[in-house]
């Protein structure tokens, strides 16, 4: 690779991250055309892949080298000292580099080979099929039809070929209606209720500046509100604040005047846009990395900020999706500006609530290929895949991640999957290894020919999906088809295992999550056993019936009891050890490589002091 | 019986219960001596039985002539009351409020109580001073157990035995007592058996504004150390506080009299300060109108979280003294009564392997808190909703069974108890029908003849159908010294104490109990595999036989 100019430089110090007192380890740093390895003393490996890097810096120089911070997207952060400024400017520069691609084929996904023929890499694309989704929502249907108004991309670049439309609404009608919505995003089905039959839909702002109008937007809509047969009236929800709703009219755009549709009811659920998300998380990442930090210092930068404000709106806006069809059975539009960042966390979200399908391993992967792959987020510019406009980059999946991941402290029991499984996939909308998340709509996707050219993340999940099964998941709950979540504000807590899941000193020591999860696995162990063992015995009972005589002889003879016998030559054997060694062990799922390097740490006699550091200074006597 | 004369109104019917998550019940509402209870008429089960003592403090309101009286309890449950007839209402009210405030400990329900169960083993015994010193003596032959304070004539707040150095006379003790505050000379607290290292405590020296130095208290506190080796000194309070001390005659360990001690301040705030975090809390809990910045802007007000943290890192240290430096430790703040204590026996649950078991816990609050004189019935009188400013009201129980809690999050597997065990002795801590939280000493239990008067909650806790309830289906005994972290990330709200009648915690529950099914589950089927084992084994040496006679 041209950008490598130094690939190994030995002596460098990894800084541990929270400790006050600069505990490091030595080791040598490696570079590689993918990754950055660090193997220290001990051989533990730290792989850290280049697309992974959101940013590095160079500090200035002190007495033991120069000092390279390098903060990562799924944010693990690593502090290194390189002894010699030269190595320090020369990696600097190649990862500045490597991090930063110019290009699509550059990154990671068109080199990664994970020994598989071209039929099992279509298969992998093919294992999620979004036509099969629609048909098991139930659509098409008598009010629902496929349309082909976009086969060709023409109507609307950034949505998929297929849409599901009203059966009402005309190709002029769609037609009209895109000419009238913000990058010609017009109303569509995002998921159908059976029982209701209501659905969500989802669109852009439309282009009525201070007064415009649109008969084909204003039929469209009467469309679907017709294509609820119980309830005529619709809400029309519109995820901006008011205010920047409004701003967007003097520009020619912003939203729907009640009087001009016939049976709409407008609401505002006021969730910021992707900048405002971006410089929230920004700060928060801020506060975490703050050394020595104090619980008041934590909280207040909690409250400033405003993640958590950021996402309880996201889910009230969910929840006020979910409630629409449910109790009021009501059909709902859903759009922000461009209808791609916050319509698609709320139109899943909201479906999520609705469809416990989707809160299954394999339905939670259709819900992320239908509402954000599908429709048009734009994972490419969000996630900072290529050197872009950082402007463009915001966390608005990660948000919506996190919004399942209270839902899942809320109902333990309603999830298939685990919270590693939320992880996993966010270390993969960053690590540009699989094909899924590169480019930012299908028809970029199709020009890129991903299919042939990468490989498609889910069959690798699904095939690992032991490791992100829930073991309290109880799919046969009637209770659990709706979620209703409670949104009073203590109910949103930090996620620690997101933001700090590589700084494992602040995790709990000791995982009562993986300990069930080894559990059930063992139970089925278990029962296989007792059936073997049942059979086994069954066999051996016959073969003695079969020699009774000759046995009732021999039992003659040996009068002592034979269990007194089978004690001397039976031990009781300790079953599956895995068990006692992962008791004592922390460490998140344990075939996850991410977290293996920790283990060991751990498992040694006594666990290392921790954030102790704060407490303690200066000790010796 | 002199209760009859403050119930004016002992039944009122057609009275509506309204309690958090429950659908609202019509009941009689009838008012004993000690309880407040409702029952509905449908099925005669009774709705509401609630200690007078555990009520914290009482509003009331009408409407007409229904009036309304919402009680606010000392474990943070608020129930409302609507009570038809405005005599009956005024009547209940002044009542209750008599009734939960009596000034008289003789007058408490724990002398009252009858049991309902057979008493196996009589908590009041379960603990003795000798029993624990066994465990120790058979590691040392340095200390002793010295009976100098029988009378409490030494100490008032001492129990009559403690652990000495064994070179130090009851004389020598007598004279150390009157250079530590309140009498509390140093003793022994926590023995680590893995090298030997101690943790005292004691009260602060009366050192004054002239530093006036004691020899027999070095002498103590030195006989402690082993040859050539230091200790650490460990002041609750800031320098700064414990230099103000002097001006009062109190004071600290002055390095030129305690050459081989290094001494460390830390500050855990006390009294007033604990009270007022805890009802800015529990107020920041009961609010649900809250938008989430003024939640969080709430919750770091309250400061507990901050309380939580200095406390924890404080015990950190002492049991890093002790584990890692391999010094021993004095630990003492003014009194030596409460953060002192805090410390001590958040120091042994991090170092102490038996700290975590049920049994090995309950031993610890009866030794390093009950009989180390704790004043529970100054500390827990009033709880979060006391309008009164009082002097002596501290949660300071609550933030030690919080910093547990806490450690319990990180190490789940490590304690032999559950978080409900925790939330039990919180309850009965400020409301019980047993003996065991009554007093502020070993002496005004004595006083009191709680022994023979009253229960030991020992005695109704360690029944086995009371302890299936608080046992933890996870614990695996841990031998290690266990290290918690104490970073803000890692010390949460304990919702199980703040949010408990705020929010459903149906969902949670379950989840809980599908977890110690698929344990249960594990253990059955391990049996059943091992039965199956041992059958086959047994089928297969029968067969050798047969074919090998």
């Amino acid at each position: 690779m041209e950008h490598i100019r130094t690939t190994k430089v030995e002596q460098v110090k990894l800084l541990d991250r929270f400790s006050t007192s600069n505990k490091s380890l030595t080791g040598t740093l490696y570079l590689t055309a993918t990754h950055l390895l660090f193997i220290d003393s001990h051989q533990k490996e730290t792989w850290i892949l280049h697309h992974h890097i959101a940013s590095v810096e160079k500090l200035a120089l002190t007495t033991s080298g120069c000092p390279l911070v390098i903060q990562c997207k799924n944010f693990r952060i690593v502090h290194f000292i390189v002894p010699r400024e030269r190595d320090c400017h020369d990696i600097y520069n190649s990862l500045l580099q490597l991090s930063k691609q110019a290009k699509y084929e550059d990154l990671y996904a068109f080199s990664y080979n994970p020994k598989q023929n071209d039929s099992e890499r279509l298969q992998g694309w093919q294992l999620i099929d979004l036509a099969e989704e629609y048909k098991r929502m139930g659509v098409p249907n008598s009010h629902w039809e496929l349309s082909d108004a976009n086969r060709e991309y023409k109507i609307c670049e950034t949505y998929p070929r297929e849409l599901y439309v009203p059966w009402t609404a005309s190709k002029p009608i769609i037609v009209g209606s895109s000419k009238f919505r913000s990058k010609g995003r017009f109303p569509v089905l995002s998921y159908y209720h059976q029982d209701k039959k209501a659905a969500i839909c989802r669109c852009s702002q439309p282009l009525s500046g201070f007064s415009a109008r649109c008969v084909e937007d204003e039929h469209l809509l009467q469309a679907i509100s017709k294509a609820n047969p119980v309830n005529r009236y619709m809400y029309v929800v519109d995820t901006r604040p008011k205010l920047n709703a409004m701003a967007n009219r003097a520009a020619g755009k912003g939203y729907e005047n009640e009087d001009n549709y016939s049976s709409i009811r407008f609401q505002f659920v006021g969730i910021e846009n992707i900048h405002v998300m971006r410089s929230s998380l920004q700060k928060l990442l801020e506060v975490n990395g703050t050394k020595g930090l104090s619980v008041n210092d934590f909280y207040s930068g909690l409250e400033s900020s405003g993640w958590l404000r950021h996402i309880k709106a996201v889910m009230d806006a969910a929840i006020f999706l979910a409630k629409a069809i449910m109790v009021e059975n009501a059909s709902v539009l859903v759009h922000c500006s461009d209808g791609w960042d916050r319509t698609s966390q709320v139109c899943s979200l909201g479906s999520l609530l609705l469809d416990s399908y989707y809160r299954t391993i394999k339905g939670f992967m259709v819900l992320i290929d239908k509402d954000w792959i599908s429709f048009g987020h734009k994972f490419s510019e969000r996630c900072g895949h290529l050197d872009g406009d950082p402007k463009e980059v915001s966390p608005v999946f990660t948000q919506f991640l996190e919004c399942v991941w209270h839902l899942t402290e809320q109902f333990p029991q309603a999830f298939e999957f685990n919270e590693a499984f939320l992880l996993q996939i966010h270390e993969h909308i960053h690590s540009c290894q699989f094909g899924n998340f590169l480019g930012n709509c299908q028809k970029e996707r199709e020009e890129l020919k991903l299919k042939e050219k990468t490989y498609s993340l889910w069959p690798f999940l699904l095939e690992d999906q032991k490791k992100y099964l829930n073991p309290l998941y109880s799919s046969k709950s009637h209770r659990f088809i709706v979620l209703e979540p409670n949104t009073v504000s203590f109910n949103f807590k930090f996620w620690r295992n997101m933001y700090h899941q590589f700084d494992r000193t602040l995790h709990p020591r000791q995982s009562v999550f993986n300990i069930i999860m080894n559990m059930n696995e063992q139970n089925k162990q278990l029962e296989k056993d007792i059936k073997d063992l049942e059979s086994k015995i069954k066999q051996r009972k016959n073969k003695q019936t079969d020699d009774i005589l000759t046995k009732e002889l021999l039992h003659s003879f040996h009068p002592e009891s034979p269990t007194l016998k089978t004690s001397l030559c039976f031990k009781e054997q300790t079953l599956l050890p895995v068990n006692d060694s992962l008791r004592t062990i922390e460490g998140s799922s344990p075939a996850d490589n991410r977290y293996s390097d920790y283990a060991e740490e751990f498992s040694k006699s006594e666990p290392a002091v921790v954030s102790l550091e704060y407490g303690v200074a200066r000790m010796t006597c | 019986m002199e209760f009859a004369e403050l119930i004016k109104t002992p039944r009122v019917d057609n009275v509506v219960l309204h309690r958090p998550f429950y659908p609202a019940v019509e009941g009689t509402l009838c008012l004993t001596g000690h309880h407040l209870i409702l029952s509905s008429r449908q099925d005669n089960t009774e709705e509401l039985w609630l200690l007078h003592s555990n009520i914290d403090a009482i509003d009331k309101r009408f409407v007409g002539s229904l009036g309304t009286i919402i009680i606010k309890c000392k474990d943070f449950r608020i129930i409302q009351l609507d009570i038809p007839g405005m005599e009956e209402c005024l009547n209940i009210a002044s009542s209750i409020e008599a009734l939960s405030t009596l000034d008289s400990i003789t007058l408490m329900y724990p002398f009252f109580y009858r049991p309902m169960f057979e008493v196996i083993e009589d908590g009041w015994h379960s603990f003795l001073p000798e029993q624990e010193f066994e465990l120790y003596s058979s590691a040392s032959g340095e200390w002793r157990l010295s009976y100098v304070n029988k009378e409490f004539a030494v100490c008032p707040s001492y129990p009559p035995t403690v652990i000495v150095p064994k070179s130090i006379d009851d004389e020598a003790l007598r004279k150390v007592a009157t250079f530590r505050h309140g009498g509390r000379f140093p003793v022994l607290s926590y023995y680590h058996q893995k090298n030997g290292m101690v943790i005292m405590r004691s009260g602060q020296p009366l050192t004054g504004t002239n530093g006036r130095r004691c020899k027999e208290d070095e002498k103590l506190i030195n006989a402690t150390l082993r040859v050539g080796k230091r200790g650490y000194i460990i002041d609750t309070r800031s320098l700064n506080v414990a230099q103000q001390a002097r001006a009062k005659g109190g004071g600290f360990e002055q390095e030129a009299h305690y050459p081989q001690w290094r001494r460390i301040h830390k500050s855990i705030e006390r009294y007033h300060i604990l009270q007022e975090s805890l009802i800015k809390l529990v107020e920041a809990c009961n609010d649900q109108t809250h938008n989430m910045d003024r939640w969080l802007s709430k919750l770091e007000a309250s400061n507990w979280l901050t309380h939580i943290k200095e406390i924890l890192t404080t015990a950190c240290l002492a049991a890093q003294c002790i584990d890692r430096e391999g010094a021993s430790v004095l630990i003492h703040g003014t009194e030596g009564t409460d953060s002192t204590l805090q410390v001590t026996s958040l120091a042994q649950i991090i170092l102490e392997p038996r700290s975590r078991t049920i049994r090995g816990f309950e031993a610890l609050i009866e030794r390093e808190w009950l009989q180390a004189g704790h004043p529970f019935q100054q500390r827990c009188a009033q709880s979060a909703y006391c309008n009164t400013k009082q002097k002596w009201e501290a949660p300071v129980f609550l933030l030690f069974l919080d910093c547990v809690w806490q450690i319990l999050r990180q190490f789940p597997c490590s304690f032999e108890f559950n978080e409900n065990f925790l939330i039990m002795l919180f309850e009965h801590a400020y409301a019980s029908q047993f003996g065991t939280f009554l007093g502020n000493s070993e002496s005004e239990r004595c006083k009191l003849k709680l022994q023979q008067k009253t229960m030991s909650l020992w005695s109704w806790v360690n029944q086995p159908s009371e302890l299936s309830k608080y046992t933890n289906p996870l614990f695996e005994a841990n031998n290690l010294v266990i290290w918690p972290s104490v970073a803000p990330q890692s010390l949460p709200l304990w919702e199980g104490i703040f949010l408990r009648w705020n929010r459903s915690s149906k969902y949670l529950d379950e989840a809980y109990e599908e977890m110690v099914n698929i344990i249960e589950y594990n253990k059955e089927l391990q049996a059943k595999v091992n039965i199956l084992r041992r059958q086959l084994a047994e089928l297969e040496t029968e067969d050798g036989m047969q074919e090998s006679p």
